[in-house]
């Protein structure tokens, strides 16, 4: 189980680091095996600094995120590594994920030379191969050769076979579909479906909702470092209880509806709306604090299924 | 002569290189054997690219030009002293002797052997300029890469050190430690250069690693568990690699015109003779007016063709480090 706890990043900026720049407040949420969440929210949301920060890529300022109970901020050395060996990432972009200096498979040669040294040329062969034919690429075609020499499809693919070298049970996947055309945007989605099966949790980072509901279980929307909306997908999707939820699932482009359509209903209300602050209503501001003196940033509205305050920072009332 | 602003701007990483060779041999890339694992592990993959960087350098018509006249530089210098052996500044010929079969360079006003002072000049150049350059390269590389690296409070601290160094009247320092060392060598020289003009290549490479570092390719490594130093050496510093070399170049060629500065101040080295102390030498004995151009003109043309061969062979390096911009 893979949990983040109260999950915070806080950015210096400024002379001297005199001025703070919040940029994820208070995350929490849990990933199991097999289950895939997907962390929605527009750009500056903080759900790659979230991604990045499940990766150790960057640290975390206040909060925890531990897998199986174990902290990951103390993780060094053969730790780390054990770690890395279970949870794993693929970017955005495949084409900055590759050195431009090296071949493609030079990934995978970081793999072999960091887990697999004792590996026989024969014995890595094969496993590069059976991983590579697990993403659907052809070894003889993507192997010897540039970045440059390779569509981004098959990058990306090339950069999830890397990451199942390792037996991993996590995997951040940080918009690995929006730099993709619409045909193999669907293999890659696929893929990760196949994954799924597999028994592998998969965090699913996206600014696009209809993907986001397409493949997960559970869904957490993110503005501005805060969790807004969080549960079970069919619920958050079903019946949105926050305004800025409410706000971005009416706004998704729709096949059968021109976008004039949607901004008239927008701009004349949106429908009805609930009266006053959810989440405020479940949690009044005058109720003390929990046990260990900490408010909670959501409420549960009903089973499996979180809501946060209108007002951002969460502090005080808001109606 | 070591210009940040010039330097910094001419080869930004990533960007194409200031021009391409017209003409690449059409020689395919070095096709990897059928029977070869598909993914060589770390060792025989840094040996490939080796192996593939010597291909491409020996096809490339700019780094053969250059190398070529580093070369005959280098063979001048070893093999000269063996053809006029003793000591060059030694009255050995007639005085203010024009070019002739017997003095090849001719002669300076006082009968010393204008050929002789240049193969060992050449000689005391590369020096100066290897240890002098070699060791500001080293420093400036440290430094910035660890500062462009690592970030935050490493970084403010090797950034003020730095910039310290960069405001250090070098003149002012040099006068003082001639007054110490009364009896100084070339390496002396070079050492001090070295100590001296690392500064703005410190500052430029810290710039590149810090671009460079938020590339997910960076974050990919770490990802996979590779150590800081191999991430730096194996993943940001090949794609700044002719930079790298062209820091080199510049602070190789700095160092030899610091050197000839020194030299003219009469702060240069006590024992030895250099091309800037040839030079010093001919304008101090009007050597222009009396039109005695083989004294001044080879020493000159020294310094320009190894610090402009240098620079050409960057040129066709940077199309070799990068593999987009070679012709396939």
């Amino acid at each position: 189980m893979l949990t983040l706890d109260r999950v915070s990043k806080v950015y210096k900026v400024g002379t001297f680091g005199g001025k703070d720049l919040p940029a994820v407040r208070g995350v929490s949420f849990e990933m199991g095996p097999g289950e895939v969440v997907s962390l929605i929210g527009e750009s500056g949301s903080g759900k790659t600094t979230v991604g990045k920060m499940i990766l150790r890529l960057i640290s975390v300022t206040t909060g925890r995120i531990s897998i199986d109970g174990t902290d990951i901020a103390t993780l060094g050395g053969d730790g780390l590594r054990a770690y890395y060996r279970t949870v794993q990432g693929v970017f955005q972009d495949p084409f900055s994920s590759f050195n431009p200096m090296y071949k493609a498979d030079h990934v995978l040669g970081m793999m072999r030379r960091q887990y697999f040294s004792g590996l026989a040329d024969a014995d890595w062969l094969a496993k590069v191969e059976a991983s590579l034919q697990a993403v659907n690429l052809d070894p003889g075609q993507t192997l010897h050769k540039y970045p440059h020499q390779l569509s981004g499809g098959q990058l990306q693919r090339l950069l999830v076979a890397r990451a199942l070298l390792l037996d991993i049970r996590y995997l951040v996947a940080d918009e690995i579909i929006s730099m993709l055309d619409a045909s193999t945007r669907i293999d890659v989605l696929n893929l990760l479906g196949e994954l799924r099966e597999r028994g592998l949790g998969i965090l699913f980072i996206t600014h696009d909702l209809s993907l986001g509901n397409y493949i997960s279980d559970r869904t957490v929307i993110l503005r501005r470092g805060n969790v807004v909306e969080m549960g079970a997908t069919a619920k958050v999707f079903g019946n949105p209880l926050h305004p800025y939820s409410r706000m971005l699932i009416a706004a998704a482009p729709q096949l059968h509806r021109k976008w004039a359509a949607v901004a008239a209903e927008l701009g004349a209300g949106g429908g009805p709306r609930p009266e006053g602050c959810l989440f405020h209503r479940l949690y009044p501001p005058d109720r003390p604090a929990g046990a260990d003196g900490e408010r909670p940033t959501l409420a549960r509205a009903e089973d499996d299924h979180f809501v946060g305050c209108v007002r951002l920072d969460g502090e005080g009332a808001c109606s | 002569m070591n210009d940040p602003e010039r330097i910094s701007s001419a080869v930004p990483v990533g960007a194409a290189a200031p021009d391409r060779a017209p003409i690449q041999p059409a020689a395919p890339a070095p096709a990897p054997r059928p029977g070869e694992p598909a993914a060589a592990s770390g060792r025989a993959e840094a040996v490939g690219r080796r192996r593939e960087i010597l291909y491409f350098a020996l096809r490339d018509r700019k780094v053969l030009v250059g190398l070529g006249i580093l070369i005959v530089f280098v063979a001048a210098a070893v093999v000269g002293p063996l053809i006029r052996p003793g000591d060059p500044d030694a009255f050995v010929g007639p005085m203010a002797a024009a070019p002739s079969r017997e003095w090849w360079f001719g002669t300076t006003t006082f009968g010393q052997d204008v050929f002789a002072q240049f193969v060992y000049g050449v000689g005391s150049t590369f020096l100066v300029g290897l240890f002098g350059g070699g060791l500001a390269a080293l420093i400036g590389m440290t430094v910035g890469f660890v500062a462009g690296y690592r970030g935050g409070v490493v970084d403010e601290i090797l950034n003020m050190l730095t910039n310290v160094v960069l405001v250090i009247p070098t003149l002012a320092l040099l006068l003082i430690a001639a007054a110490y060392l009364t009896a100084r060598g070339v390496l002396v020289e070079a050492v001090f250069i070295g100590l001296t003009s690392w500064p703005w290549a410190a500052r430029a490479i810290r710039a590149q690693t810090f671009s460079l570092n938020t590339r997910e390719f960076v974050d990919l490594a770490r990802l996979t568990g590779v150590p800081s130093w191999r991430v730096i050496f194996g993943e940001i510093a090949p794609n700044m690699g002719s930079y790298l070399f062209m820091t080199f170049i510049l602070l190789f060629g700095g160092a030899i015109l610091i050197a000839a500065t020194l030299d003219f101040i009469g702060l240069g080295p006590t024992s030895g003779s250099s091309l800037g102390m040839m030079m010093y030498n001919a304008v101090a004995w009007s050597a222009l007016q009396l039109g005695m151009w083989w004294w001044f003109i080879p020493p000159g043309l020294g310094i320009t063709a190894i610090v402009g061969a240098l620079y050409v062979m960057n040129v066709g390096l940077d199309e070799i480090f990068n593999p987009r911009l070679r012709k396939m």
